[in-house]
């Protein structure tokens, strides 16, 4: 990879692991006045932030960087570190340059998190998306239409500027050539995993969370280009596809770990919020409703969104099949419900599918992996010389 | 200290409540061998029965099952029958026990559950649920379908949200009919709905002769008694002479004077589902304090109604939408719920709090710290808070829960006899703040450099 790739993903890493959001700080230096909105995993509708002139900020929680001090009394045992360190990031100051934060339905704890972030935080606005449930009913497009107007509106008493067709169309172009981009990084590792390590790709894609999307954009252009030109040796691997980490993520050191013990990563669900769509979001006509459309008709599948006409399990053994991968690897943060509970049909269609699994649970803030190694470096063996 | 006083009342509605539960077994059975009734799978959160009696369809409720199983000591052989399947220590274990039960066949009154017609995914509050339904509907070869209804992000549901949701009813409507091929009958479903208005009357006026000292019944314990009658018959003529007599007897035992115990020592607001597999033992730490419960959260999640709200005849799908979305625990949110609480204490005239951390239910346990620190720091209440689980009986730690409770309950006596134990609304620090979505901030922590 050339050096100016290998400093450009440098660059990723030192922004993803600043938690004082010395990115969102700049930004809004040069933007007076304006707001930034953070959002909790694991999808949010940036284009309405983008297009009322604000800045969507993506929060994945603190990783290892972060004592709790104060969270873990407040939300006791049996519950994820992402809610815990999140809030503490919220106590301690380090949100401080986000005006306002929202979360959606994707679990009883985050939900709940919203709300104590609101008492907490009265200074903020803080607010609780309802992204429909049931994509197959014919109310659902026209209701998540309103919940977006109802969230413009909100946006627009924070000092954003009033939606409009055109700056929205505007902003749901540059977000679809944002995620043309992350497809087509992705479609290059499937097709080439030798070309690209799983946790430098992590990097460039996780960056995008606090910077402008036009920067992002620019980013991810030149990794593109200079991935592509790459010439790599490939090596005996196992070509696996990663379920179950869309939320909280697991440490940059256990990806590496994965790679290292021999498996090139076909796909993954890390930071799944950023590749929300499968395909663009049409622009022309009315946006609002191509960008409610597009939640229930063009949304890559997901622990966290229930669409009853097409299930996830089914549609995990097709992807396998279609990337053409050996084995699925389960990383699965502790306590993770949704993670834990869609993991019981995956399994059982993956056996019936006579697909290898091997299931490993992480913690965020996790720094020793002795363990999890020995058991990934088995799976693979017993892959490889089966 | 002493053996626990005897606590339960015993009257007549508890051989009732008896009868009305075997003849819903009865129902069940008979679906189950020849079809007719239909069963529709349903969960209890801001449940909608209604619309079933207008299909003359039986309900069954997972969580019923899954609670019996608990009660009578029969949940760890099912809950590990599931583990064995995939499910995680951590997922919820009402969900294990019922998936268990189902492998293995067992089921609560021994006589087979019939496979529904179709598993309605009523989804008010609880993302669990979801996957529980997807995985009953998978297990048990039934047709799904969901009935999203938006959590409660705002002070009062949205037009848009009502609207959503009886679009989501009618819908529902269609796919019954043609599962059934039975015409949905819009006189019954009125009827049911006015059936559970009255009900709802009735539930709510025992509720609030709960706010009398000494109070008649316990809203805890002696509500779990009553909730399945609530859930499984509140539509039906059944269920309105069934709590009409209720609220006769516990009328009489107000009259009387009768509270549950000789005397009343301490007056409590229970928050959290209780530890099934441990319920009698639960209630004995109670009961070795006098001490009742004036009113809890649990008993909510099916409906709140102690606020007002009645199902509304002339209204029957609106008023169905607007019960699942906001007059229920589950889907209203958790600063609605510390509200919900904090009138307890003012209006039920309660001492003090108790927190039942259960580890399966995130929508309940998620935050009940914050929520801690919100009644006694900011508002100065006395508050427990215990950790255990409502199915699961490999989580309870009898004797450290115990010392907690005594420990608890000692404070309180202490208070009292050097006079510094408040009750009801005097023992609110900030007695009129919090009304509506938002309660008072808590404090900043502010420690970064």
């Amino acid at each position: 990879m050339p050096a100016a790739t290998e400093n450009l993903i440098e660059q990723c890493r030192a922004i993803v692991e600043d938690l004082h959001l010395g990115e969102v700080r700049r930004w809004k230096e040069q933007n007076p006045g304006a707001a930034a909105i953070g959002y909790f995993p694991v999808y949010t509708p940036v284009e309405l932030i983008h297009a009322s002139g604000l800045l969507p900020v993506g929060l994945n929680g603190a990783g290892d960087r972060l004592d709790l001090q104060y969270a873990d009394a407040r939300f006791g045992s049996f519950i994820c570190s992402i809610v815990k360190t999140t809030l503490e990031m919220g106590l301690t100051g380090y949100l401080d340059p986000l005006d306002g934060m929202l979360f959606s339905g994707i679990c009883d704890s985050a939900r709940n998190l919203a709300f104590v972030f609101e008492r907490n935080f009265p200074q903020k606005y803080i607010d609780f998306l309802h992204l429909p449930q049931n994509p197959s009913s014919g109310a659902s497009a026209s209701f998540l239409k309103a919940e977006y107007l109802r969230l413009a509106a909100q946006l627009e008493k924070l000092g954003g500027r009033k939606l409009d067709d055109d700056a929205l169309r505007a902003s749901i172009a540059v977000y679809n050539e944002n995620r043309a981009l992350l497809r087509d990084l992705y479609a290059l590792r499937a097709a080439n995993p030798h070309q690209v390590h799983t946790s430098d790709l992590y990097l460039l894609q996780r960056a995008g969370n606090f910077l402008p999307v036009e920067t992002h954009n620019t980013w991810l252009s030149r990794a593109l280009a200079d991935i592509a030109d790459r010439q790599a040796k490939p090596r005996d691997s196992v070509r696996i596809v990663i379920e179950g980490s869309f939320c909280e993520q697991p440490p940059l050191d256990l990806i590496r770990l994965v790679e290292e013990a021999g498996c090139y990563v076909l796909d993954d669900d890390f930071i799944l919020g950023r590749r929300w769509f499968t395909e663009d979001v049409p622009i022309d006509g009315d946006p609002l409703g191509a960008l409610a459309e597009s939640y229930l008709d063009r949304s890559v599948y997901s622990s966290v969104r229930h669409d009853f006409r097409h299930r996830r399990h089914k549609l995990l053994v097709e992807k396998v099949r279609r990337l053409g991968a050996d084995a699925v690897l389960f990383l699965i943060a502790k306590f993770c419900e949704p993670a834990y509970f869609d993991y019981v049909l995956f399994k059982r269609e993956l056996e019936a599918a006579s697909i290898p699994h091997l299931l490993l649970e992480f913690e965020e803030k996790a720094f020793t992996f002795d363990r999890l190694r020995t058991e990934v470096e088995t799976f693979v063996e017993s892959l490889l010389f089966d | 200290m002493s053996e626990a006083p005897r606590s339960e009342y015993r009257g007549q509605i508890h051989q009732q409540q008896k009868d009305l539960m075997l003849h819903w077994y009865e129902r069940l059975d008979e679906s189950a061998r020849t079809g007719n009734p239909p069963a529709v799978s349903l969960m209890i959160s801001g449940n909608c029965i209604e619309l079933l009696e207008g299909f003359g369809a039986v309900p069954l409720y997972p969580e019923v099952n899954a609670l019996q199983l608990a009660i009578r000591h029969q949940s760890l052989d099912p809950i590990l029958a599931a583990e064995e399947l995939g499910y995680a220590a951590d997922n919820c274990a009402y969900v294990k026990a019922d998936i268990g039960a189902m492998i293995k066949g067992i089921t609560p009154a021994g006589t087979p559950l019939p496979t529904p017609a179709l598993v309605l995914c009523n989804f008010v509050g609880c993302n669990t649920y979801v996957k529980w339904f997807e995985h009953a509907a998978e297990f048990q070869g039934a047709p799904l379908a969901m009935l999203d209804v938006p959590f409660l992000r705002t002070a009062e549901p949205r037009a848009e949200d009502i609207d959503y949701v009886v679009r989501q009813l009618h819908e529902i409507v269609r796919q019954l009919e043609q599962i059934t091929g039975r015409r949905f009958d819009m006189d019954r479903f009125r009827e049911a709905v006015r059936c559970s208005a009255r009900v709802e009357e009735a539930w709510s006026r025992i509720k609030n002769l709960a706010r009398r000292t000494p109070s008649p019944f316990d809203a805890y314990f002696d509500a779990i008694t009553l909730m399945g009658p609530l859930y499984v018959y509140r539509g039906s003529p059944e269920g309105v002479a069934f709590f009409e007599l209720a609220l006769k007897e516990m009328e009489e035992k107000v009259a009387r004077g009768e509270g549950i115990y000789d005397q009343e020592k301490f007056r409590v607001v229970i928050e959290g589902p209780p530890p099934y597999p441990f319920f009698r033992s639960f209630r004995d730490m109670f009961a070795t304090w006098k001490a009742t419960a004036v009113a809890s959260t649990y008993s909510t999640v099916g409906g709140l109604w102690e606020f007002g709200f009645r199902h509304d005849p002339d209204h029957p799908f609106e008023s169905l939408a607007l019960h699942m979305l906001a007059h229920n625990v589950t889907n209203r949110n958790y600063l609605q719920r510390y509200e919900q609480i904090r009138r307890y204490v003012e209006e039920w005239d309660a001492d003090g709090i108790v927190i039942h951390f259960v580890k399966s239910c995130r929508l309940f346990s998620a935050g009940q710290g914050d929520m801690r620190d919100y009644f006694t720091r900011q508002l100065g209440v006395p508050t427990l808070y215990i950790e255990s689980d409502l199915e699961d009986p490999r989580y309870f730690s009898e004797a450290q829960i115990k010392n907690r409770m005594d420990a608890f309950f000692e404070a309180l006596e202490h208070s009292r006899s050097i006079g510094t134990l408040r009750r009801g609304a005097a023992a609110l620090r900030h007695p009129a703040a919090g009304a509506g979505n938002a309660p008072v901030a808590g404090e900043r922590l502010k420690i970064l450099p």
